[in-house]
């Protein structure tokens, strides 16, 4: 088949080109995937976070299902920085999309110390995941707060060159502030969002679902959330954003696109369809040949308001 | 705790990436149809789909994770992990079996002859058979005879005898009893109802084996006692064996971390995914 003209699915990420828009979420990728899909495909790798200190993880159980969603509570297993130098990095050595580290620690100068050293060659850009709400006591992380966002990705930003992307959490009452914190501390993307902090409880026992009680919840029930999320980052922010909550299809990526998002992350999706990024982009690709849009950029931010007062936007007075 | 994944050994190519071969997946996730699912006794049921030579290829051990269509009033939002009962790459079919247990079997339950069925694999790492070995012992109990049954077929074409020791709670629930006889391997059932599925009774079948030269190696799955039973004799008789386990799973291929046990590795306690790193194990290194 002769396409009617070529898509360019490239999109320039915080300082990173990449060949089309689609990466994994942290936590939800490994070498292993590289069984069911080309790994050449991707528009990037993201490794699970990386931490300083071992870590073993949370008792089990560490998920849960519930109606088109995923509660999780891994806690971030790591075998500490010398192992993922030596044993993670280089296995991406070898394929074309360029490796996103994704990193944590409990205090700004861990992060920061952490960026400087995995500033290595064969690491494209630092994903500050400052977000997760299993890391920190009772769920706290510094992405709730505009303050200490800002605090961490300043230090990180000193302590790194490499394209700075901080991943920010969904358990805040004003994203777009806590992203505008981050653009201002130096951050040259956003990641929009993480897990949303939960908890199931199990009728029959009475016991939280969870080993660590509370988790993080992902999958399609949390998409319409994220996007508003991205949608008012999107105003607020001048640097790219990454869209990541629910993906499973490319109607979905592209909704986020339109919401404001340059990139988009899949996470929960690999688990129920592993080939799903890969889905993604030639869906992507299909849905710009048909709609003859000829750069997957022209969908960034395309959403279309015809209200023009910001104060309707806030939906202060709802619908009578 | 540290943690560990051996299995994960990539070199990085040699070549630069546009000399490579094309890529191949060697794990498929596919819409297969369903040849067959009907019940084999009051609890088990058999289920036998169309599948792809990639997915036909599934070996002694490896399971697969299924999309289970939603039961009324469910939502079951994971795939469910499922051992293979049996795999045919002339026919391209896989069969699978399994016991009504929760949302997500009450799903597989509904599917007709003819319907379809998401299916991913094959996966994890499965057994081993040594072609040094004459005789080997299976161990079963529950949803593990299922897990076990390829092992028969495997054996026999490696020209390895089997024995295997079936354990279940009444005599009309065991299965694989006739599966295991048609490779000609040596069934002994053993259950509640009749008393004799005690660990005390099934080791002294076992030392029996042992002391017969009928026990190169243990293969066991579906029960925590019936495992440190044999775990005693393969120290006391210095004999090899592998072990199926189970644990609560989410992606199965390894990337979530949620299906991690502890294995005991020279004295250290080590973490290994059940998914990618099993579900067969080294018997003396699982923990029950």
């Amino acid at each position: 088949m002769i396409k009617p003209f070529s898509i360019d699915l490239s999109v320039d990420v915080g300082g990173l080109t990449l060949r089309n828009p689609v990466m994994p979420a942290s936590g939800t990728f490994a070498e292993g995937l590289d069984k069911v899909i080309d790994f050449n495909r991707l528009g990037a790798f993201v490794t699970k976070t990386v931490t300083r200190e071992l870590r073993a993880g949370n008792p089990l159980p560490r998920v849960v299902e519930r109606p088109g969603s995923l509660i999780n509570a891994i806690g971030i297993p790591s075998k500490g920085v010398p192992h993922f130098i030596e044993r993670i990095i280089p296995q991406y050595a070898a394929y074309e999309p360029p490796l996103v580290v994704s990193i944590s620690a409990p205090t700004a100068e861990g992060f920061a110390s952490l960026a400087s050293e995995l500033s290595l060659p064969g690491v494209s850009a630092i994903e500050a995941n400052i977000s997760c709400p299993n890391i920190e006591e009772d769920g706290k992380a510094f992405a709730m707060r505009a303050e200490s966002a800002e605090k961490v990705t300043r230090q990180l930003r000193a302590a790194t060159k490499l394209p700075l992307w901080v991943k920010l959490t969904p358990n805040t009452g004003d994203i777009a502030e806590v992203a505008r914190a981050a653009e201002g501390a130096g951050a040259d993307a956003v990641v929009v969002a993480n897990t949303f902090l939960s908890m199931a409880i199990d009728l029959k026992t009475f016991k939280p679902c969870l080993g660590n009680i509370m988790g993080g919840l992902s999958g399609p029930a949390i998409k319409p959330i994220v996007v508003r999320q991205v949608f008012q980052c999107a105003k607020a922010v001048k640097i790219p954003i990454i869209g990541c909550g629910g993906i499973s299809s490319a109607e979905d990526a592209i909704e986020y696109m339109l919401a404001g998002a340059t990139a988009v992350q899949v996470g929960t999706a690999t688990f129920l369809q592993p080939a799903a990024m890969v889905s993604i982009i030639d869906g992507i690709e299909m849905f710009c040949l048909q709609r003859e849009i000829k750069s997957v950029t022209d969908l960034v931010h395309g959403v279309v308001i015809e209200e023009a007062d910001d104060q309707d936007l806030a939906w202060l007075s709802p619908p009578t | 705790m540290s943690l560990d994944h051996p299995s994960v050994t990539k070199q990085p190519a040699a070549t630069p990436p546009a000399s490579r071969a094309p890529w191949q997946p060697s794990i498929v996730a596919e819409v297969a149809r369903v040849v067959a699912n009907t019940a084999v006794n009051a609890e088990y049921r058999h289920l036998v789909v169309d599948c792809s030579e990639i997915a036909a290829a599934g070996q002694p051990g490896q399971f697969f994770q299924l999309l289970c269509p939603h039961p009324a009033g469910e939502q079951p939002f994971l795939r469910r992990p499922m051992s293979l009962y049996g795999a045919d790459p002339v026919k391209r079919q896989v069969e699978f079996l399994y016991k009504v247990t929760g949302a997500g079997t009450r799903g597989l339950d509904l599917i007709q002859p003819g319907g379809t069925l998401d299916i991913m694999g094959p996966l994890g790492a499965g057994f081993t058979l040594d072609s040094k070995w004459r005789h080997i012992v299976a161990v079963g109990r529950g949803a593990g005879l299922a897990t076990l049954a390829p092992l028969a077929k495997a054996a026999k074409a490696s020209g390895i005898k089997v024995t295997a020791i079936f354990s279940a709670r009444r005599p009309e629930l065991l299965v694989s009893v006739d599966l295991f006889k048609s490779h000609g391997a040596d069934v002994v059932p053993v259950t509640d109802s009749e008393q004799t599925s005690g660990p005390g009774n099934v080791e002294r079948i076992l030392r029996g084996l042992i002391a017969a030269g009928k026990c190169d190696a243990f293969f066991t799955c579906g029960s925590s006692r019936l495992m440190r039973v044999q775990q005693r004799l393969a120290i006391e008789f210095g004999l090899p064996g592998q072990v199926a386990m189970e644990q609560q799973m989410a992606c199965g291929i390894g990337l979530c971390y949620c299906c991690v046990r502890d294995f005991n590795v020279g004295g250290e306690i080590v973490n290994r995914r059940v998914c990618w790193d099993g579900p067969v194990f080294d018997l003396l290194e699982a923990l029950p």
